[in-house]
């Protein structure tokens, strides 16, 4: 079983080398890497916190919004480009079941979303060294923080796009709804919140409700985890009160549940597929 | 000993039934071709042996086990129709995966592609083949392990008469090791010799099945028959032959199957007035024209 997982994974692999999806993801994440790193320069001073923390403050901001789109824009094509294409009925004939076949898929993708925010992280964590020497090491944990929680907010949007395609069986469809879904829960989430919190004025739903609301949605809970497991960046982004207010293993649970509910998702989309 | 049996087969999509209590049932080695007109429920059958999609009524079991089980997609290769793969992986790459998926050696993908004839292509794109080497493609993956059961969906379309014939070639061999394969066709004349049962399925009903000779006397179809006279013998033979009609110079009559020995005797007591006849058996489009027509 895993050796046709694999095997997948790795043919899944090389198409989204041959489409250039592996060479678009790592320019991407470099790209607004470098941007962010060179340009978040400033204040780094008079936080008190060392360049690398600053970096990573600025690029969890970014991330928030960047890993979904890049994990949306690879995955929404998985199952409605084989129903189109026509390609769906011959593999599910093959001894590798659906969940096999969405594992493999899943894998594949993930290992372009892991090596574009490596090697965009990487790119500024050089930056920072190269701005500021060894003081910026102090950072590094934090990088690597953002790396493996990067990967899994990842996961979860892979996997929920992967539930889009199969839910509208044809691509365009499948790209209108990643966008969708994407503007709901990066975008307008935060500004219902928002108004909620507003509206509310301090009361019950402030203080009880709204804690879990927003650790509830996996890209705040990746932007509060990093924000808060390290002193260093809370303080760089400004954000350290608001973050500190919830417990840190919230935010946690729900950035490695959320990546298992969504693949649980998206099998039983894929499920009701007919090929 | 069957591989595949099915019984009593239906399949509706909303209240329009595509199949109406099909059985059938295939032998290990045994060649079956499944005819019928387009939308008959050919590729309907087939993607239901599959487990592809869910039967509405009727049984069906691939040794044994329910079509789409881990046993049953062990023991099963597929050929769509219009068979397709993702255009920007070579067939090796495409076939090496596909050995993979199956438990088998990924270097098996290049004698597999020679054998079909993609010795010269494989390290292409599929996406720049011709229709008959992606069908040919999809033929190397449906040959992959020796399978127990093979369902081709209109296996030969796309491909030049001197492949279909080594495809027809290959098949035979296949079945000789013991696969059972079922394959759908819309010419009779092209499976004639090629396989040992037809399948004839007109509206999603069974209307005929059996070998091409038991065919052949269920549409009971008459025989034409040429008559060439000797010189200047021609009125001679019209007389022998009166409900024979004239065409230029030769005499044309036809003849119930039931009939054809008396002809003979007949033929023989002309002697003097003929000079050459010839015996046309119905062609095979008339045969399964009838066939499948009555049923409508
Ligand atoms: N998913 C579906 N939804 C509704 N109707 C369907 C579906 N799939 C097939 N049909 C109908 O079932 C009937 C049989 O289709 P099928 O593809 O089995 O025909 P076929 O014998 O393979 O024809 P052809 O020779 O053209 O390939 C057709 O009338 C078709 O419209
Ligand atoms: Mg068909």
């Amino acid at each position: 079983m895993i050796s046709r997982i694999l095997s997948t994974a790795r043919i899944e692999f090389l198409i989204a080398l041959r489409n250039r999806w592996v060479t678009i993801a790592i320019a991407m994440m470099m790209l607004f890497s470098l941007v962010l790193s060179v340009a978040g320069s400033a204040p780094s001073g008079a936080l008190g916190a060392d360049r690398l923390s600053v970096t990573v403050a600025s690029l969890t901001s970014l991330s928030v919004y960047l890993v979904p789109l890049l994990a949306l824009l690879i995955s929404f094509d998985a199952v409605a480009g084989e129903v189109e294409r026509g390609t769906l009925p011959l593999h599910l004939t093959y001894p590798l079941g659906r969940g096999g076949l969405l594992a493999g898929k899943l894998a594949a993708q993930l290992l372009v979303v892991a090596l574009a925010v490596t090697l965009g992280y990487a790119v500024a964590a050089v930056v920072a060294v190269q701005a500021s020497g060894a003081a910026a090491l102090a950072g590094l944990p934090a990088l690597f923080r953002l790396i493996w929680t990067s990967v899994l907010l990842g996961a979860v949007f892979l996997s929920l796009g992967h539930a889009m395609s199969s839910l509208s069986r044809r691509p365009s469809g499948a790209a209108g709804m990643a966008i969708a879904l994407w503007l709901v829960f990066i975008v307008l989430y935060d500004l219902g919140l928002l108004a909620a919190v507003v509206a509310d004025d301090g009361g019950a739903f402030t203080t009880r409700v709204f804690p879990w609301l927003l650790v509830a949605n996996p890209a705040d809970a990746f932007r509060i985890f990093n924000l808060a497991a390290s002193d260093a960046v809370g303080a760089a982004s400004g954000l350290a009160g608001a973050a500190d207010a919830i417990a840190i293993w919230k935010p946690l649970a729900s950035l490695l549940l959320w990546p298992l509910a969504a693949a649980l998702l998206a099998r039983a989309a894929f499920g009701r597929v007919q090929p | 000993m069957t591989i595949l049996s099915i019984s009593k087969l239906t399949k509706r999509y909303g209240r329009s039934p595509v199949l109406e209590g099909v059985d059938l049932a295939l032998s290990p080695g045994e060649r079956v071709a499944l005819l019928g007109h387009n939308g008959a429920g050919k590729s309907t059958l087939m993607k239901l042996v599959l487990g592809l999609t869910r039967a509405s009524a009727g049984r069906i079991e691939v040794a044994g086990h329910a079509p789409g089980s881990a046993v049953a997609r062990a023991l099963t290769a597929y050929l769509p129709e219009n068979v397709a793969f993702h255009p920007s992986l070579s067939a090796r790459e495409q076939i090496a995966h596909y050995l993979r998926l199956r438990g088998k050696n990924p270097r098996d993908a290049a004698p597999l592609l020679e054998r079909v004839g993609l010795g010269d292509a494989m390290d292409r794109r599929i996406g720049t083949y011709s229709k008959g080497m992606r069908q040919r493609v999809g033929l190397a993956q449906a040959l992959i392990g020796r399978p127990r059961l093979m369902v081709l969906d209109e296996p030969t379309s796309g491909l030049d008469p001197v492949s279909r014939r080594e495809f027809y070639a290959l098949l035979e061999e296949l079945a000789a090791s013991g696969s059972a394969i079922l394959l759908s066709s819309h010419a009779l004349s092209e499976v004639e010799t090629k396989t040992d049962r037809i399948v004839i399925l007109s509206r999603g009903r069974k209307v005929a099945e059996g070998t091409l000779d038991a065919l052949r006397t269920e549409a009971a179809l008459p025989l034409t028959v040429h008559l060439r006279p000797r010189e200047g013998q021609g009125p001679a033979l019209a007389a022998a032959f009166p409900e024979a009609q004239r065409r230029a110079d030769l005499l044309t009559l036809t003849c119930p199957p039931a009939e054809k020995m008396a002809l003979m005797a007949r033929l023989s007591r002309a002697n003097g007035a003929l000079a050459d006849f010839d015996l046309l058996p119905p062609s095979l489009d008339d045969i399964y024209a009838q066939i499948s027509g009555r049923a409508a």
